[in-house]
């Protein structure tokens, strides 16, 4: 007996199927990040994409503009709370340009230093969480125990393990305490091993590696025409880092190398994370060493726009009293001017756009979020792909809720 | 940085002299203001002249000068940066208050699709032939945009879904 030739045909044909939406987040366990995707499926094959953004938005710019101008040093902790010195040094660096102000140097090794640790802690979260979220709970827990030394250190440095407001405008809140370059050599030596455990169960597994080779590729062309900058866009073979093209502090006197990648596929970008996370090993044990070697000196620029008065004077003079009270008060008054300031975030290019009209309140603060234009393009890299390429394509963007949104 | 920047901002000025409204290089930031209607011809100018390759558009926002009471009222505000020459620039443009639309970058650079829409969420200004001029950080219903120095900072929203 044979089948009736229009079975036939609908055998040999295509299943018939329709596009369905998908609404993923905005708080999914297997996101680490606020936001919301909806996407349209065949089958399991992304067709498109709609990434919406916003649910962490806070009025940071708002905020800011209505209070003195170092009173948005605590609210850039909380963009990028991974790397909150990393924000810290960035709103810092911009008012100072305002200013006209340069940092001694002891202050300037020691940003380094502060912005380098910070630096390893973004990239361990960004790797660690990325092998979470494809179910590898090992390699996390190496990373974040790798991450608690960090937070050790921050500590030591600060006083706060992660929104430390360590940086100020015209200096640095403490120079680093009589313990901290013995207790950096150990814990250096104990991340440098935890690297190298998590490296064995990560870089070459089999899972992993089909998670990752060539998936979420964005090409060289298009991270330019989307303004990517930082591991992503390393990763696709751009050697583009602030720290090296127009390097502020110090980084001209230290010494690391760039990584970059070749395809541009979230393996790459792995790859980039893991070496430039030696890398700022590296730099962390030259400002360490130089640090040492530079000897006790000042930690802030001795202007009396920025610095508060000695105690001392304050108690016994007029004249100390009264600008100790317009310190706290008021804080500096900016002269009126525009300035882009960017440094190299753990994410890509941290910008801060500052207009001031000469008074004590800011009239403009614009943060240039990496998280926020990193993300964009992420329809472009998963379309065509599937479902579950999203997950590890959107970790290693490493999109941060509290940057991305403000 | 100072001297490539001020490279780009010289042959601007030279070549696209009727387009530049003004232009300064105070601390070290090459800026120009465009006549907002030659922006699109000029930014990708800029992207594609040899010598200039500025191939990313860094950042783009907006700054509100009412209380400063400068006319026009609002400044469009474009960073560019080239990779291969390793310079940067700032573009700015004049937008009055009762108009308030500027040409979208959108063609010129994918990257101005997002940046747009938050200028358009928080400052309200238009742009004009952005392909999906929708509000990004906050919601639909929000009325207002806050970043205008005439909303007030304590001013609340019930927030979408109504009350709890």
């Amino acid at each position: 007996m044979s089948a009736a030739p229009g079975v036939v045909d609908d055998l040999r044909g295509d299943l018939h199927t329709e596009h369905q939406r998908l609404n993923m987040g905005p708080s999914h366990p297997a996101t680490h990040g606020t936001v919301k995707f909806l996407i349209e499926l065949d089958g399991e094959t992304i067709i498109n994409l709609d990434v919406q953004v916003g649910y962490l938005h806070r009025g940071f710019e708002k905020e800011c503009e209505s209070g003195a101008w170092y009173q948005a040093i605590p609210y850039t902790d909380r963009l990028n709370y991974n790397s909150a010195i990393l924000c810290n040094l960035g709103f810092c660096l911009a008012v100072e340009k305002l200013l006209e102000l340069s940092t001694p140097e002891r202050c300037q090794w020691l940003r380094v230093l502060a912005a380098e640790i910070s630096r390893l802690g973004d990239h361990l979260t960004r790797c660690g969480a990325a092998c979470l979220e494809l179910q590898a709970m090992t390699p996390f827990l190496y990373g974040i125990e790798a991450r608690e030394l960090i937070w050790d250190l921050q500590e030591m440095l600060c006083g706060a393990r992660v929104t430390s407001n360590y940086v100020r405008i015209g200096g640095v809140k403490h120079d680093m305490p009589a313990g901290f370059p013995a207790a950096a050599g150990e814990k250096i030596v104990k991340i440098r091993e935890l690297l190298v455990d998590f490296e064995k169960v990560v870089t070459q597994n089999r899972i992993f590696v089909d998670r990752l080779k060539g998936t979420g590729v964005l090409s060289q062309v298009d991270c330019l025409r989307y303004a990517v900058t930082g591991p992503v866009l390393r990763a696709a073979g751009v050697p583009l880092d602030l720290r090296k093209d127009q390097p502020y502090l110090v980084y001209d006197q230290v010494d690391f190398d760039v990584p970059i990648g070749e395809v541009g596929d979230n393996y790459d970008r792995y790859l980039v994370c893991l070496e430039e996370m030696q890398q700022s090993l590296r730099i962390t044990e030259q400002c360490i060493s130089k640090l040492e070697r530079l000897g006790p000196g000042p930690v802030d620029v001795d202007d009396p726009r920025v610095r508060w008065p000695a105690k001392g004077r304050v108690f016994n003079q007029m004249e100390e009293l009264i600008e100790q009270f317009k310190s706290v008060t008021e804080g500096p008054r900016v002269p009126a001017g525009e300035g882009y300031t960017a440094i190299e975030s753990a994410n890509g290019e941290l910008g801060f756009y500052l207009v001031s009209d000469g008074s004590a309140h800011p009239v403009k603060v614009r943060c240039r979020p990496p998280s926020f234009l990193n993300i964009q393009p992420l329809p472009l890299m998963v379309r065509g792909a599937m479902l579950a390429d999203l997950i590890p394509t959107f970790d290693f963007l490493n999109m941060i809720g509290g940057e991305c949104d403000r | 940085m100072t001297e490539a920047g001020s490279v780009a901002l010289r042959r601007l000025l030279s070549e696209q002299a009727p387009a530049v409204l003004a232009s300064h290089e105070d601390l070290g930031d090459a800026t120009a203001t465009l006549l907002p209607e030659t922006l699109v011809e000029v930014m990708t100018w800029l992207r594609d002249e040899r010598g200039l390759e500025f191939e990313m558009l860094m950042d783009l926002t907006a700054v509100d000068y009412l209380e400063q009471g400068r006319t026009p009222r609002f400044e469009v505000v474009h960073h560019l940066y080239s990779v291969a020459c390793g310079h940067r620039l700032r573009v700015k443009l004049p937008v009055a208050a009762d108009a308030a639309e500027v040409p979208s970058l959108c063609e010129v650079w994918p990257s101005a699709n997002w940046m747009e829409r938050e200028v358009w969420d928080l400052y309200g200004i238009r742009f004009s032939g952005h392909p999906d001029l929708r509000r990004i950080l906050l919601y639909e219903e929000f009325e207002g945009h806050p970043l205008r120095k005439d909303y007030p900072k304590k001013r609340r929203q019930p927030l979408p879904g109504g009350e709890a």
